[in-house]
């Protein structure tokens, strides 16, 4: 009884001194010089900006790992291919090396010197610091998460409810919308947060492949960065609450789907 | 004939799980496609179904070559061991689905679904999802599915396998009636003789990817054509280099003709059955199958000399 107790009061407490504390204290010191002054930084065109380049930043790669981890996840349980191994391995890459390699090494093939950075400079096309190259790093860290939460779903049911949809005529296709998706739909939604979360917080690869232009490619992450080296606290604070907010809304609309479910 | 097999082949690598074989199944026909695990007998039944492609040979269902047309055009019925239930589905909208993929009109299938709900008996649970239902259910569930599209040919891959003894055996007799009603030609899958020899008309006893004898339950019974299927079928002895049914031994209190020393070891009542384990001479050991009023007439103890002689026994060549 005690030990129980004691497993709870320490697993709540970790996470009150690492988690909640910090994020509870983001928001009080938020407040502290008052509510205009928040409103104030958070409307500024480069806040806004911030803001609406992060969503942006958000609505391309999530959507675009969450096909490409999908299929990506089907043809790893269900396929056998040449170079299965060196996908899946390729995969966890994407969680292994650290952001700020990343952004490095987009730098080594987008920029006017790197592989085709020349090359596409003479077409009109910017990749570094322009909106992107932010995008092309955003679809890089956040790669893994959706094919990594559906592939062990995927082996969970197994192929019998494929086979029985068609032997009860259903094509390939239709297989696929009407067994296949609806059985795996906790865990690509479950990806989904995690990438869309992961997305959110990315500063290391951005913070290369960006350059950090205010109002121009600056997202949330970077502009905390920004204001906190310019000693504006509240404008750091700020920032950081509305990331906090984008966070707790993502998991929310989660819940909320998982509530309607059941 | 509904269905051909024409000399069909499944390997995987080094192991070949279907050998050669042929095979003919009668319209409206209720078979049984009975042996050990491994012998090929699901094998051969996914690639009647299109679920597997043979590596050599021909597949034809009334009339047409269908070896490599797609599952899902084959107009067969499947029903799975482990059921396949779509589980984020109704039950209804499982019995719908090969009925809405076909895009059938809306009433037609709320008629047809209502109806083959009554038929499995689960009229009451169609609003039901597959993980409120209990196994058996869940088959007819599945059997129903199966049933809805009308298909040529309904094939079952261990039906009752998962299910406990009492739900089988009741599900056993609901087929058999079923098919009677029905008369859409029948495949099943099993390994246990019993099932088999009590649902089917037509058992086809299958080894090592081969068929060893395809014929009526009495037919393998009592005139079986090989050794394995004298041992598969029904319960024997082996007293030298022939095989005894365990009710073909007649236990004597005398020595005469033909008979031979044996000590009773045990004596097993199992109802209106007595199952009697004797030892002979030589370390060999046999059990004989008599009624109560038989041992009552005997008086059989253990420990007891008797002398046996088998009635009528069986040697195979080769």
């Amino acid at each position: 009884m005690i030990a129980r107790y004691a497993l709870r009061v320490g697993a709540l407490g970790y996470l009150a001194v690492l988690l909640a504390l910090p994020v509870a204290l983001v928001f009080f010191r938020t407040f502290s010089d008052g509510l205009d002054a928040v409103w104030t930084s958070i409307t500024t065109p480069e806040a806004l900006h911030a803001f609406w380049l992060t969503i942006v930043m958000v609505a391309i790669a999530v959507p675009a790992n969450t096909v490409f981890g999908v299929v990506c996840a089907l043809a790893l349980v269900r396929r056998r291919f040449w170079g299965k191994s060196v996908l899946n391995l390729s995969i966890d890459l994407a969680f292994a090396v650290s952001p700020v390699v990343v952004g490095l090494s987009l730098i080594l093939i987008y920029s006017r010197t790197g592989w085709i950075g020349g090359w596409l400079a003479e077409q009109g096309v910017r990749i570094i610091f322009a909106p992107a190259g932010m995008a092309i790093a955003c679809v890089f860290v956040s790669l893994p998460f959706v094919v990594r939460e559906v592939v062990p779903v995927l082996r969970e049911i197994g192929t019998d409810q494929e086979q029985a949809a068609s032997t009860l005529g259903a094509s390939p296709w239709q297989t696929f919308w009407r067994i296949t998706l609806p059985a795996i739909r906790w865990g690509v939604g479950y990806g989904v947060v995690l990438s869309t979360a992961r997305v959110l917080g990315e500063f290391g690869a951005i913070s290369v492949v960006s350059g950090k232009l205010s109002g121009r490619t600056e997202t949330l992450t970077l502009r905390v960065e920004d204001r906190f080296q310019s000693f504006d606290l509240t404008g750091a604070y700020a920032a950081s609450m509305v990331l906090a907010l984008l966070a707790l809304a993502t998991l929310l609309v989660m819940n909320l789907l998982k509530r309607k479910e059941a | 004939m509904a269905i051909d097999v024409h000399g069909v082949t499944k390997r995987y690598g080094d192991f070949t799980a279907v050998d050669e074989l042929s095979l003919t199944v009668p319209d409206g026909s209720l078979t049984a496609l009975l042996g050990p695990s491994g012998s090929g007998k699901s094998t051969l039944l996914r690639m009647i179904a299109g679920l597997e492609l043979p590596d050599a040979g021909r597949v034809v269902i009334h009339g047409e070559d269908r070896t490599l047309t797609p599952a899902r055009a084959r107009d067969v019925g499947f029903v799975f061991q482990h059921y396949a239930a779509f589980k984020h589905m109704t039950v209804r909208d499982n019995v719908a689905f090969g009925l809405s993929i076909r895009k059938r009109p809306k009433a037609e299938i709320r008629a047809r679904v209502d109806e083959l709900l009554e038929l499995v008996h689960l009229g009451a649970f169609g609003d039901r999802y597959p993980s409120q239902l209990s196994g058996g259910q869940r088959q007819r569930m599945a059997l129903a599915r199966a049933l809805a599209a009308q298909p040529k040919v309904l094939l079952l891959d261990e039906p009752f396998g998962a299910l406990d003894a009492r739900v089988r055996k009741e599900l056993r007799a609901w087929l058999r009636r079923l098919h009677d009603e029905m008369h859409v030609t029948t495949i099943f899958v099993t390994h246990d003789q019993e099932e088999a020899m009590e649902v089917a008309e037509q058992i086809v006893l299958m080894d090592d990817g081969r068929i060893q004898q395809v014929g009526g339950p009495r037919d393998l019974y009592e005139n079986p054509a090989n050794r394995f299927v004298m041992t598969f079928i029904g319960p024997v002895n082996q007293l030298g280099d022939s095989y005894i049914r365990p009710h073909d031994i007649d236990i004597l209190e005398d020595a005469s003709d033909g008979a031979t020393e044996a000590m009773v070891e045990h004596v097993v009542y199992l109802g209106f059955e007595v199952r009697v384990e004797l030892s002979l001479g030589d370390g060999e050991r046999a059990f004989v199958q008599l009624t109560r009023s038989e041992l009552d007439e005997l008086e059989l103890e253990r420990g007891q000399l008797v002398y046996v002689r088998p009635r009528r026994s069986t040697v195979f060549s080769g």
